[in-house]
């Protein structure tokens, strides 16, 4: 199974009835939790959805250093911006729509004009919320958040890299976000699986002996559908690469730009808006530099709707088919030029 | 509460003045920025800069210091004179304000000018600021106070309301709020473009103490943020009633010269070429106004 053996992940990779699942957002809360023991100065706020978005064990074991604020995501914002100015290094939470959503001017003006030491974490991020319909599945917050001078973005794939997401953007100072999603997904890494923020990380590589056809540029869970196209492909005697973008930014242009030269054509996968999120990263690095064929797997300027996570993911078109679909067709047009 | 002496009366009085003057010089070379607003607080900044904030011009950082949030960032034009004037910064460098390159930005910045705790313009957003600096200085039992100034019509932000009812629910008696009560906003009076009254007991309802002062009166300023400081429990609010465009008679209490420097201000008074010199004329007759000028 060509899976990158240096990536370390799991072993049972592609089997979807056994692999085990959970939510990226309990990656939060356990590394929130481990950065905070480690950490005194680690201070907890979040507006009315403390257990929902995974802080409720940092509350409950650390009560002097949460802060409830209600409903209200702005003030959210300025107030972990004042306490970072007193030296403090707040996270603050409620689902991505409404931080960084609502209160996206606050971010930028509080947070990030002023360079401050805040991590807001977006939970219930993407489609994939699924029920609760478009009002609540944000999908526009990674092109919100890498617009900001002084933000980092990050989209871990599962809970384990949400945990070390976490625990690492708490030991650099400044600005950062991290999307996290509300439906179990497949744990597909391992603690020993290598991450390093600014740093893109070979998940699938293709088989020795073989050539690298199309390379796939993706973020989130998604990046385990990425994986299933990929044995699809290989099946059919293409070389595939899957590059996780967990870092969009900073981003690791470096390895953007040498795997988009060795394969000569590239497909993007996220679960959010194509206009502005990591495909549009890797095209203003790649037209820059390097320019090939891309195909950009994610929602095609829509809002979302009500249903289960499986069927949205279908509906918008970023299925392991989708995406096996979309590396066909940037081959073509590899060959076409 | 404690009387201030003549000769500390005389010395603010003077300083204010000193102040005023480089408002009006700095925003005709500015060529643009607010002049109504700036001209109102001179008093209130003096009497911070000069008197009861506890800070360090040649140490900005200070960790003993307090701290002042400026949240409506537009009247930074006499944040600024009130800082040269105490030392951060040379007095001729007011001229730079708003030009490329200078450290004064049209709205202030931090990162640029020392002294500057943050930097704010889009109204509603120091309040919340100031209210995390309060927490974060409790949770380390740090005494230092939090001085937060907002404008009247800045009242409208919704964000407002939510930090207002957060520093009611936790108490926060290191911070004090002073809203500068001018009554005008960009398009109007405040009462007709939304009205705020009443502000005290709107204030009180979310539970903070309120207190009413004449912001041109160094005694009155003073008693109320000596009063604000032995209120224990609950987050005070200052309403400093103010006059916009104090110190020129002729611009006084007119909403048009909210958002205009001083050369391009409605004609009615002085003619644009004659309206800094008319204003820095006047400033220096202000026929009781400035009371130790007057003397």
């Amino acid at each position: 199974m060509p899976a990158n053996p240096k990536a370390k992940l799991v072993e049972n990779i592609l089997d979807l009835k056994n692999i085990a699942q959970a939510p990226t957002r309990n990656g939060f809360g356990e590394g929130l939790v481990m950065a905070a023991d480690e950490d005194q100065n680690i201070v907890g706020l979040c507006a009315d959805l403390t257990d929902s978005t995974k802080m409720g064990d940092f509350a409950r074991k650390y009560p002097g250093r949460f802060v409830e604020m209600g409903i209200a995501e702005q003030n959210m914002a300025g107030v972990a911006s004042g306490l970072a100015a007193i030296g403090k290094v707040p996270f603050i939470t409620s689902y991505a729509m409404f931080s960084p959503g609502r209160n996206w001017e606050q971010v930028r003006t509080t947070i990030c004009y002023n360079d401050r030491n805040v991590k807001l974490i977006g939970s219930h991020a993407g489609v994939s919320v699924g029920p609760d319909g478009a009002t609540h599945q944000a999908i526009e917050d990674i092109a919100l958040m890498r617009v900001i001078p002084n933000m980092r973005v990050f989209a871990p794939a599962d809970m384990i890299e949400g945990k070390k997401v976490t625990y690492a953007i708490s030991k650099i100072s400044g600005p950062c976000y991290v999307r996290f999603t509300r439906e179990k997904t497949p744990i597909f890494t391992t603690e020993e699986t290598p991450f390093e923020i600014g740093k893109a990380q070979v998940f699938w590589h293709e088989a020795e002996g073989k050539k690298s056809d199309v390379v796939i540029f993706a973020c989130g869970p998604l990046t385990h559908n990425a994986i299933l196209a990929s044995s699809v492909l290989e099946n059919e005697g293409i070389g595939v690469r899957v590059i996780n973008m967990v870092s969009i930014k900073p981003m690791d242009t470096g390895a953007v730009i040498a795997q988009a030269k060795e394969a000569g054509a590239v497909v993007t996968v996220e679960e959010h808006q194509i206009s502005g999120g990591l495909g549009s990263a890797i095209a203003e690095v790649l037209s820059a530099n390097h320019p090939v064929p891309i195909e950009f797997v994610g929602v095609n300027d829509r809002f979302g709707e009500s249903g289960e996570p499986n069927e949205l993911i279908g509906h918008f078109g970023m299925a392991p088919e989708h995406i096996v679909e979309a590396a066909r067709k940037v081959i073509n047009r590899k060959q076409e030029i | 509460m404690s009387q201030l002496h003549d000769d500390k009366l005389k010395f603010l009085e003077e300083k204010a003045n000193d102040i005023r003057r480089s408002i009006i010089r700095s925003l005709q070379a500015a060529g643009s920025g607010h002049t109504g607003g700036p001209l109102g607080m001179a008093d209130v900044f003096t009497a911070l800069y000069f008197h009861i904030l506890k800070h360090d011009p040649a140490n900005p950082d200070w960790e003993q210091r307090d701290r002042l949030v400026l949240s409506n960032g537009h009247i930074c034009p006499v944040q600024y004179a009130a800082m040269a004037h105490a030392g951060y910064f040379p007095v001729e460098e007011l001229q730079t304000l708003r030009k490329y390159g200078s450290r004064l930005q049209g709205h202030p910045h931090r990162n640029m000018l020392p002294g500057i705790e943050v930097s704010s313009g889009p109204l509603g957003t120091g309040l919340p600021q100031a209210v995390g600096m309060a927490i974060g200085l409790k949770m380390n039992k740090q005494p230092n106070q939090i001085y937060c100034l907002m404008g009247d019509g800045e009242q409208d932000c919704g964000i407002i309301w939510e930090a207002v009812m957060l520093a009611g629910k936790l108490k926060l008696d290191n911070l004090t709020g002073l809203i500068d009560r001018n009554n005008i906003q960009i398009d109007g009076m405040t009462e007709d473009i939304m009205p705020l009254e009443p502000l005290r007991e709107k204030y009180e309802s979310f539970g903070w103490h309120v207190i009413d002062a004449n912001g041109h009166d160094f005694q009155d300023i003073n008693n109320a943020f000596e009063m604000a400081r032995a209120i224990y429990e609950k987050p005070v609010l200052i309403i400093a009633h103010t006059i916009p465009g104090k110190g020129v008679p002729e611009i006084e209490f007119d909403y048009r010269w909210h958002g205009v420097p001083p050369g391009a201000g409605p004609e009615d008074k002085f003619a644009k070429a004659d309206q800094v010199a008319e204003m820095l004329s006047r400033l220096r007759t202000l026929d009781g106004k400035i009371r130790s000028e007057h003397q």
